[in-house]
């Protein structure tokens, strides 16, 4: 049960609904149907699964996953030892062992033939069998497994494969429009909703310029970054500057332009 | 007077109303009537500026002047303009222009000292400077110097062709140009058409192309072209706008200052902007051109045509100045930080700088109402304006945009509150009142009737008639690369393409024959080369298979109780071949001559011996299937570089082909750096992991129209090094036994000098192999 405990999700962590997204996943896990979540970065598709783990007293279990990673890495390898060896169980195990959420956060960056060891987990199966080992898990009645992707960026060698795409059902994110938005950096960072307004704004302003020299507009996440340095004592346009501007482009006049976005948001004159 | 002719009285003596004037008269002893006319005039205008001793000066110089031979005009336009230059940048300057006039006189270029003195006031106005109008008769000297002629050995006999012709447009330019600019310009002018009088009168006169070109290029200010990206981007991201955007010329408008507007093409914006040096502060040029752009914007968001044929002139301009400001309003409510750029470039006008009684104050009243309209802290007083700005203010309040109607009425009642009778006067007062930022507004009426005051001249039938096809495709232009000025010449060269003509295919098969045997030796190189899809990766922690030798290992370190490696996987990866290649053959008359060398006992020309060659390579790279394009090309001048393509990348290796290869003809010079240009924007365009660009040439490059060798060397290489940066390589095959010395100054390290041409088709292909490999 301690086991169960670490994974918890303890403190309710801040959510903002954009729309019936909660009750939905709570359908689907009722059914436990696995899913998955599509989105730019930083819409905030790892907190709704932190959410929902809280708000369904689930464990959860992350993997970020990565090009590097195999298919052990999921499910566990053998350990050698001065006399032998010994097994040990990877997250996807575990998870599958406890009943808890198994959330593979940017699946794609793992190779094709890594995500296929989830294939038998996502359907009416719900086992695991572990080749190495012998063994076969069925699956704790609390499973489930969530998956999340971002269809934009990645090359076009990065696509799941229809075989797994089509085991999960799907939620897709975006950022959320601006009043939203506004309300969501207010009460993440305690930021007044004017000035929180404004840098909604300039993140709208590089969002319209993705596929012209941006591959992403400015995520919540950096909004939510430029917001809490505001509220550390920062000066408005320096921190988005620092925290919306620099960090997404390299390009001189894409930076010109936000700078220029900035200044314009931000009257840097007394008016 | 009649008919011209004047009484044959002696000037010198003619009577002036002031005794003063007499005395003054007296002591430059001229004889021109055309002076004497004048001259009472002049001297008031001098003696109301210049002190004593400049007075003394000023007639010194004109008494020079008058005794040079030259007419009257050079005294003339000194006496008139002189007194001008001096109050802007003050009389001290006076012995560098004497100067400059007496260097004119001792050479051949007298003519040109009254063109110098008649713009000299002019120039002086724009330069404000004792410094910069040092630097202009510096530029001036220089000029004179390096373009008078001297031929056979009689030295400057010719006089300075451009000379005149740059004082009469020096006005003009100095308006223009930075001085460092005119120096640049005028530098180029010389270097190009400094042997070539007719040439260089015409860029000295700014008609030809280039010099307008080079004009462009040196302007001060920002430019369209160095902003176009980020204007794109500003519309893109802040106002998601993504319309064209058309420059228009400043340059060579003076009459009527073209205004930004929009069309259905595009927005239209000015070519260039200073930056603006308001009372509000510095604004960048850069930022001028987002206030434009953001105030066209504006419009196309929140206007809406109006119906104008019964509005009189003057409504109308109320109603755009109303609907401006209204747009300018709901613009800053949506990016406050617009506000500070909007105001700095509007202009301030002083609230009793117009006088009702005498002038028509319409103008004056508007652009105060438009200031007040958008600035809050206006300060006017005027009780008229007050309630209107009120009005204004109330229909905008509370985040309401009203609409173009609900302005254009308030605009309406302001014109009948506010009308004067003065305002139909003919003066109008439009000191402070341009805004240049706001465009002309042409989309804000719609006419229901068509004007009746213009006749429609446009004949129908002729509008339809379209012009005749022409054969070919037109030139492109590119530029070349000048090492002395580090700099390029704007469209410089002209090439032309075309398809190769096509000659008997079965020629080519006949030369793949003779070299059967070298056939089959390549074929089996081939082989090796040919893309092995899989490769096997050892040494792998993870892997898709067990490599059982180094499992074994491990196995036994381990039983031996030592560390296992534990690298015991392998897996594998693919390696296609993606590459592309364009074969470039350098087809000039040198092409002609017979390959020398023992080896070469048939006598065969380097073009027969290149055209086995390519015939191989070609059959080669068709076997290992990499995508590959061939042309010629040779050049005659800079405006004829012949580019003829032979083979396409998408074209098979087939009859077609080697027909065009069978006609292959050698003629006229070797300008290589456009035609590498031109094979890299082809090549450019396709994708692929490695692009090569393979030059096969017997010579240097050159042409007839240039003199200098290293010039066109110099070129080449500034082309190669472009490519580079495209990520293209160039890599030369130079038949040129003595290609030492440059072919390593323009390819680097990538190229290769055959001393044995006969061994040409032979090495060609395995040139290509190692290369690729």
């Amino acid at each position: 049960m301690s086991n169960q405990d670490q994974y918890k999700v303890h403190r309710e962590p801040f959510y903002q609904a954009q729309g019936r997204e909660v009750i939905l996943y709570e359908a689907a896990y009722a059914a436990r149907l696995p899913v998955m979540l599509k989105g730019p970065t930083g819409c905030g598709k790892s907190r709704f699964v932190e959410y929902m783990a809280w708000k369904l007293g689930k464990p959860l279990i992350t993997v970020a996953c990565n090009e590097d990673m195999t298919a052990s890495d999921l499910v566990g390898r053998y350990l050698l030892e001065a006399n032998g060896t010994r097994w040990l169980d990877g997250p996807l195990t575990t998870a599958a062992r406890i009943g808890a959420i198994c959330y593979l956060d940017e699946i794609v960056e793992a190779r094709q033939d890594t995500t296929v060891v989830i294939h038998p987990l996502t359907d009416h199966r719900r086992v695991l069998p572990i080749d190495k080992k012998g063994e076969l898990i069925e699956a704790h009645a609390d499973f489930q497994l969530v998956i999340s992707y971002n269809p934009g960026y990645q090359s076009l060698m990065k696509d799941l494969k229809q075989s797994t795409k089509q085991r999960f059902t799907a939620f897709d994110f975006d950022y959320p429009e601006a009043a939203l938005e506004t309300l969501i950096v207010t009460k993440e960072t305690g930021l007044d909703e004017a000035s929180a307004a404004r840098l909604v704004k300039i993140a709208q302003a590089a969002r319209n310029l993705k596929g012209h020299g941006l591959d992403e507009g400015i995520s919540t996440r950096l909004v939510v970054y430029a917001a809490t340095l505001i509220r550390g004592g920062v000066a408005p346009q320096d921190a988005c500057r620092m925290a919306m501007a620099r960090p997404i482009t390299d390009d001189a006049d894409i930076r010109a332009t936000l700078d220029h976005a900035i200044d314009a948001t931000f009257d840097p004159s007394p008016a | 007077m009649t008919a011209g002719i004047r009484p044959a009285t002696d000037t010198r003596k003619q009577a002036m109303l002031h005794p003063q004037v007499q005395a003054y008269w007296q002591e430059i002893d001229c004889g021109f009537q055309q002076v004497a006319d004048v001259f009472e005039e002049c001297l008031y205008e001098a003696l109301s500026t210049f002190s004593r001793e400049e007075i003394k000066a000023y007639l010194e110089a004109a008494r020079v002047l008058g005794k040079l031979g030259r007419g009257p005009e050079p005294m003339l336009a000194f006496l008139e303009e002189w007194p001008s230059v001096a109050t802007a940048i003050g009389g001290d300057v006076l012995p560098p222009v004497m100067g400059l006039v007496r260097a004119m006189q001792k050479s051949p270029n007298g003519n040109a000292i009254a063109p110098f003195l008649q713009t000299l006031a002019a120039v002086a106005r724009r330069l404000q400077s004792a410094e910069q109008l040092q630097f202009y008769i510096d530029i001036a000297q220089d000029l004179m110097v390096r373009t008078t002629g001297s031929i056979h050995g009689h030295h400057t006999t010719f006089p300075s062709p451009g000379l005149p012709e740059f004082f009469a447009r020096a006005p003009f330019l100095a308006n223009m140009l930075s001085m460092a600019g005119v120096r640049n310009w005028v530098e180029y002018g010389v270097r190009h058409y400094g042997n070539h009088p007719e040439r260089q009168t015409d860029y000295f006169k700014l008609q030809s192309a280039d010099s307008r070109a080079v004009l462009q290029r040196e302007r001060h200010g920002t430019l369209f072209a160095d902003v176009e990206r980020r204007l794109d981007l500003y519309l893109r991201a802040l106002w998601r706008d993504s319309d064209q955007l058309v420059p228009y010329s400043t340059a060579f408008d003076e009459l009527r200052k073209p205004i930004p507007y929009y069309d259905s093409l595009g927005l239209r914006v000015p070519d260039v902007l200073d930056d603006a040096h308001g009372p509000g502060g510095t604004v960048s040029g850069l930022d001028r051109y987002r206030a434009v752009l953001a105030h066209m914007v504006g419009h196309r968001r929140w206007s809406r045509p109006q119906i104008a044929d019964n509005w009189s002139p003057f409504q109308r301009m109320a109603v755009e100045c109303f609907e401006d400001c209204r747009i300018e309003t709901l613009l800053i409510r949506e990016y406050p930080g617009l506000r500070r750029i909007f105001l700095a470039l509007h202009p301030k006008p002083v609230a009793d700088a117009c006088d009702p009684e005498t002038t028509s104050c319409l103008r004056h009243r508007l652009a105060m109402l438009s200031r007040a309209l958008i600035d809050p802290q206006h300060g006017y007083t005027d009780a008229d304006l007050l309630e209107y700005a009120r009005r204004f203010h109330e229909l905008l309040a509370d985040h309401a945009e009203a609409g173009t109607t609900e302005i254009a009425d308030l605009a309406l009642a302001y014109v009948a509150k506010t009308r004067r009778q003065s305002d139909q006067l003919a003066k109008v007062h439009f000191d402070d009142t341009v805004i240049d930022y706001r465009d002309d507004n042409r989309h804000l009426w719609q006419y229901i009737e068509d004007s009746d005051d213009e006749d429609f001249f446009d004949d129908p039938d002729k509008k339809n008639k379209k012009p005749s096809e022409v054969a070919g495709l037109p030139p492109r232009h590119y530029p070349e690369w000048d090492y002395q000025s580090q700099t390029y010449r704007p469209d410089w060269v002209s090439l032309y393409e075309s398809l190769h003509p096509s000659g008997n295919p079965a020629d080519i098969d006949r030369l793949l024959t003779k070299h059967a045997a070298l056939a089959k030796r390549l074929k089996r190189l081939l082989d090796l080369l040919k893309p092995q899809d899989k490769v096997r990766i050892r040494y792998q922690e993870e892997g898709s298979e067990l490599d059982l030798d180094v499992a074994l290992r491990s196995l036994i370190d381990f039983k031996g109780g030592a560390m296992p490696d534990p690298r015991i996987n392998m897996s594998h990866r693919t390696d296609g071949r993606d590459i592309q290649v364009l074969l470039l053959l350098d087809l000039s008359e040198s092409l002609n001559q017979q390959a020398g060398g023992a080896d070469n006992a048939s006598g065969q020309t380097i073009l027969e011996l290149s055209q086995e060659a390519v015939s191989l390579l070609a059959w080669a790279i068709d076997c290992l299937g990499d995508p590959l394009a061939i042309a010629g090309f040779h050049s005659n001048t800079r405006h004829e570089v012949r580019y003829q393509h032979i083979k396409g990348f998408s074209e098979r290796w087939d009859d077609t082909v080697k027909a065009r290869l069978a006609a292959m003809a050698a003629g006229w010079s070797t300008r290589m750096g456009a035609a590498l240009r031109h094979a890299g924007h082809y090549l450019s365009a396709r994708k692929a992991d490695k692009r090569i660009l393979l030059l096969l040439t017997d010579g240097e490059p050159s042409d007839i129209d240039v003199a200098d060798p290293e010039s066109l060397r110099a070129d080449a290489k500034k082309a190669v090094a472009e490519l580079d940066t495209q990520g293209i390589a160039t890599f030369c095959l130079s038949l040129d036994p003595k290609a030492d010395e440059y072919v390593r100054e323009i390819f680097g390290k990538r190229h290769l000098v055959l001393d044995r041409v006969a061994r040409l088709p032979e090495k060609l292909p395995l040139l290509y192999m190692a290369l690729t490999r």
